[in-house]
């Protein structure tokens, strides 16, 4: 089986062979490969991180300080500010992981792409990796929007449950990393993937839980928001910096790990098909 | 997988009737040929012919629709991953990272290669060595001049030693100097470690002094194939430049699609600086 291997192993009986020979071991090695390529580029240019801090910031400042004086909401007896920061966090999360598909597409259009699946990675350490990507990059969001938070008052449960929101985060990111790009394989061009970024983040926000509860929502809308995986994003972050979630927060973390499994999986098959030429 | 299936290994890729559409167009219609272990090959033809689509298939990026391909012995669509770790392919666009330096860029490649750190180490600064980029290796590759990135390129596909080597148009948009050099290059790496070099070009001088043998492509077959002597006999005249047998060959056809492929190229040159 193994005949035209023999060759190149032939030279190093007794020491180590030049490649990793462990399947499970390279697999690892090459997400986290890319993952590395994806730390790099942002420490070269974090003015990205920087830009995307804004939208955030203006959320909690103009419309959450705003919105908070109606007193409209019923928050289950936190202040709006506080209900709101788990839901911006959670936006944060998605709109980053969102372009995650354009850039995937670019790379498509450089070649980049083409290059690394002619190595033996395997392609879904290729996208999980990427999905990994997005979860680094939301995490130090994540970081920004909570001393933000803290700096305009906000006062969150923060603690060793610190870790469990990142945890939470980077399954976020790593859901919706992976759905962008299962769009990207679908949709092809930059200018479509632009389009369709536009067209399905804000509904998704509005959708879901992130700037009122479920228990307002009209009944069609209780369905969608039902199936919106930002809805439990931002259940899971509720709970744990606020103690108010409506799910356990482990089956909030549920959900997200299998729709980012189930996004790997489709990612997966569908890139090789439809972006590697 | 039986051993009878596979050719000896003095064929490093064999192609039988290998096709490809895309959509009504087919780009690549019943090519067939082989390439002799260690040897240069040369795929010619006019833009549109199908070159970039052949070495796609062989590089495993595109599903063939009819047809089989073998590389290093091993068939591209039942055994991919491990045609993947035979071969060494670049691009016909440049495709670095160009936020990176060159030597990350190729520490990524090595890694994706499956190389152990040891070994990466070592091939990482022999290939260094070798191509000439040892004063530009930690600076980022956007300073780097066109000729620089591609000998980059084939530095990264080159880590593991493949046995083929898919070298997808290496020197367009080069300036002469640049050229000969990558030339010299591709040149040494056929004579030092055997490996089969398989590229596209559009510069006959190009594979006139780098191909033992040469296939034209028009409209997605293979048109011509052979040395340069035996396609000289083929048109009857002995005197003749390949640029006679590509015309000859290729000539007749006026290529339809041409905007994307004009485009793209403009956009390598603009690339390129
Ligand atoms: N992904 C694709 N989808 C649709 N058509 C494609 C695709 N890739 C290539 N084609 C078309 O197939 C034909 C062959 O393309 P290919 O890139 O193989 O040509 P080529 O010989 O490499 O040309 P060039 O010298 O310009 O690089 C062209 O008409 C091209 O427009
Ligand atoms: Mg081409």
């Amino acid at each position: 089986m193994s005949h035209a291997h023999a060759g190149s192993h032939a030279a190093s009986v007794e020491t180590q062979p030049d490649v990793y020979t462990n399947p499970v071991w390279r697999y690892l090695v090459h997400a986290a490969t890319i993952v590395d390529l994806e730390l790099r580029k942002l420490r070269r240019d974090p003015s990205e991180l920087i830009m995307r801090a804004v939208q955030p910031a203006l959320w909690l400042l103009v419309f959450g300080q705003a919105f908070g004086r109606l007193r409209a909401v019923p928050t289950g007896g936190v202040p709006y500010l506080a209900f709101l920061t788990p839901g911006i966090l959670a936006q944060s999360v998605t709109f980053i992981s969102i372009f995650y598909g354009i850039a995937i597409i670019w790379e498509r259009d450089m070649g980049i792409l083409q290059k690394y699946l002619a190595t033996p990675m395997r392609r879904s350490a290729l996208v999980l990796g990427k999905q990994l990507g997005a979860s680094t990059r939301a995490i130090s969001q994540a970081v920004v929007i909570l001393v933000l938070s803290w700096l305009v008052g906000v006062r969150l449960h923060v603690g060793w449950n610190v870790i469990a929101v990142l945890i939470l985060v980077i399954l976020g990111a790593a859901f919706f990393a992976g759905m962008s790009m299962v769009l990207a394989a679908l949709l092809k061009t930059r200018e479509r993937m632009m389009g369709i970024g536009q067209v399905i983040t804000m509904p998704l926000f509005f959708s879901s839980n992130a700037l009122y509860p479920i228990s307002i929502m009209p009944a069609w809308l209780k369905v969608v928001a039902t199936i919106n995986p930002m809805t439990y994003l931002v259940d899971g972050l509720r709970g744990l910096l606020l103690g108010t979630g409506t799910h356990a927060v482990w089956a909030d973390a549920l959900i997200l790990a299998f729709a980012g499994t189930l996004m790997l999986a489709l990612a997966s098959y569908l890139f090789p098909r439809r972006l590697a030429g | 997988m039986s051993q009878g299936d596979h050719p000896p290994m003095s064929d490093s890729v064999v192609v039988e009737g290998l096709s490809k559409r895309f959509g009504a167009y087919q780009a690549v219609d019943d090519v067939s040929f082989r390439t002799q272990a260690g040897e240069c090959f040369g795929l010619l033809g006019p833009n549109g012919a199908g070159k970039s689509t052949t070495i796609k298939m062989l590089a495993t990026l595109l599903r063939p629709d009819a047809g089989r391909a073998l590389v290093a012995g091993f068939d591209v669509v039942a055994e991919p991953q491990r045609v993947r770790s035979a071969i060494g392919y670049v691009p016909q666009m440049l495709s670095v990272n160009s936020a990176l330096t060159g030597y990350e860029n190729l520490v990524i490649c090595a890694r994706l290669q499956g190389l152990r750190p040891r070994a990466r180490k070592v091939r990482i600064d022999e290939v260094i060595t070798m191509l000439g980029l040892e004063d530009a290796a930690h600076r980022l590759v956007r300073t780097y001049s066109g000729g620089m990135v591609r000998r980059l390129e084939i530095g990264q596909a080159i880590l593991h030693r493949p046995k083929v080597l898919f070298l997808d148009e290496p020197t367009v948009g080069l300036d002469p100097v640049a050229r000969q050099s990558v030339w010299e290059h591709i040149e040494r790496l056929r004579r030092d470690y055997g490996m089969t070099v398989f590229l596209t070009t559009h510069y006959m001088e190009e594979a006139e002094s780098l191909c033992s043998r040469i296939a034209i492509m028009s409209r997605g077959r293979v048109a011509a194939l052979g040395t340069l002597a035996e396609l000289r006999d083929r048109v009857g005249n002995p005197e003749a430049t390949l640029n006679e047998i590509f015309v000859h060959f290729a000539g007749q056809f006026q290529h339809e699609g041409g905007l994307r492929d004009v485009s793209r190229t403009r956009r390598i040159a603009r690339r390129l600086g």
